[in-house]
């Protein structure tokens, strides 16, 4: 866990200074070409500015871990988890953000008035590094958004550390994930890391595992 | 048209950088997996709600008793495709240490001052031009413990939301000149210069404002995704 510590930006008080551990090609002064912007790490310190409710930070929440209000048709269900690193560490500094349609499988393609937008953001750590790390969503199952597949829900994960965002699915074990055309194209041994576990009626866990046997499985988009 | 599936990794920062630490215990071991279908939500541009007025000015939003310290500034540019289409009604959010390179987090121990008049986080939606603009302070430089005397150069994140999730971006601005830049290692995982440097604004002399603020201009492309979703692509996925 020190090694944690020093991560996050904390001083190290012998630190004497000097001849820098690092230097790369001073190449401020190249052209820039043309392209995409590259991707940086969101660092340790988003949380007042990207999910600052559940931190108690000033700024107004604009997102939810609740993404069904009472006008919403569907099953109401909770998925919860933790993200753990290499070396199986929970991770309290990750932002996790959910993207899924409708129980019809229809996305929400502008304001309706049931107020489902089908997005939220959840972080794992929000008392701090000793605290509870689990993300905690309340939502409603999706329906299936193609014919021939299974109903899911994306994830989108982002935390220091990771210099680009990881993307994966979550499936429902009730489901027919294990014929569903995206699965299929999933290593065989790698497809269960998709699938949720259902802890009891309506309540999902599904724990995103960083490396190992079970290191969960992203996508390239 | 069918959206393209697939980041553009030969613009972006390895995985796993080994001189960034925490990329080494946190990187997935394994490269993500292709696929060749998605669904509709590879062109959905999430419904955003409407944001909090003034949460563009960074230096109106956190103010208790006056103006936050530091060097005024606007931050604006274009978020665009990389076919230069405009990508209008994305979501952005900055956030930033204050002028002296505090962060307002509860868990920075940086022993610098915290601006009473300052929390260093806002958001925008992009006009249908593309554009967006911010009003800020500048950020300070502040130390951390990555390695043997260890600064970030000064720097604003960035999270942006376009169309879809291929149009999904977290990054961050730094500022041109700054001498930190060669020897930060998160900055320096982009290891092609030309690429990288990307994520240096330019500052702008033509759009300063005279006795307030100096201009920097940060346009932002996104790799993925296409701006106007068409409507055989929310059913073909």
């Amino acid at each position: 866990m020190m090694a944690d510590a020093e991560d996050v930006g904390a001083m190290d008080p012998d630190d004497k200074g000097g001849i820098h551990d690092f230097s790369y090609e001073d190449a401020r002064s190249v052209p820039r070409s043309s392209g995409p912007t590259p991707s940086q790490t969101v660092g340790p310190f988003f949380a007042y500015g990207l999910t600052p409710g559940a931190y108690r930070y000033r700024l107004p929440e604009i997102h939810r871990t609740a993404l069904a209000g009472p006008e919403v048709a569907g099953d109401r269900i909770t998925l919860e988890g933790q993200v753990f690193d290499a070396a199986g560490v929970s991770v309290h500094d990750a932002m996790v953000e959910l993207l899924q349609a409708d129980c019809n499988g229809t996305y929400a393609w502008e304001q309706r008035n049931d107020g489902f937008t089908g997005y939220g953001r959840a972080g794992t750590g929000a008392e701090g590094p000793k605290g509870d790390t689990h993300f905690k969503f309340h939502t409603i199952k999706p329906g299936a958004t193609l014919p021939e597949h299974a109903p899911f829900l994306t994830l989108i994960l982002t935390m220091r550390g990771l210099l680009n965002h990881c993307v994966t699915r979550v499936y429902f074990p009730e489901d027919a994930w294990a014929d569903d055309p995206v699965v299929l194209q999933v290593p065989q041994s790698r497809r269960a890391t998709l699938v949720a576990e259902a802890i009891e009626p309506g309540r999902y866990r599904f724990n995103i595992r960083m490396r190992g046997d079970q290191e969960t499985v992203f996508f390239d988009v | 048209m069918k959206a393209p599936l697939g980041r553009r990794w030969h613009h972006m920062p390895e995985m796993s950088f080994p001189d960034y630490k925490s990329s080494v215990s946190r990187a997935p071991g394994e490269a993500p997996v292709k696929v060749d279908k998605w669904d509709a939500s590879l062109v959905l541009r999430p419904v955003w709600p409407s944001l909090p007025s003034g949460d563009a000015d960074l230096t109106a939003n956190g103010r208790t008793n006056g103006e936050p310290i530091g060097e005024r500034l606007l931050v604006e540019g274009k978020l665009t495709e990389e076919t230069g289409r405009p990508v209008p009604g994305a979501l952005i959010e900055i956030w930033q240490a204050n002028a002296a390179g505090r962060y307002i987090h509860k868990e920075e121990c940086h022993p610098a001052p915290l601006d009473p008049n300052f929390m260093g986080a806002g958001r925008t939606i992009t006009a249908a031009d593309g554009s967006y603009r911010f009003i800020t302070v500048k950020p300070g430089s502040y130390p951390w413990g990555n390695h043997r005397n260890a600064w970030r150069p000064a720097h604003i994140h960035f999270s942006v939301f376009g169309v879809g999730i291929g149009q999904r971006l977290v990054t961050q601005m730094y500022f041109p000149g700054d001498p930190t830049l060669p020897y930060d290692p998160i900055f320096n995982a982009t290891t092609d210069a030309a690429v990288r440097n990307r994520m240096i604004c330019q500052f702008s002399i033509e759009d300063t404002v005279p006795n307030w603020a100096h201009c920097y201009k940060f346009d932002i492309c996104l790799g993925g995704g296409i701006a106007t979703p068409f409507e055989e692509d929310r059913h073909d996925g």
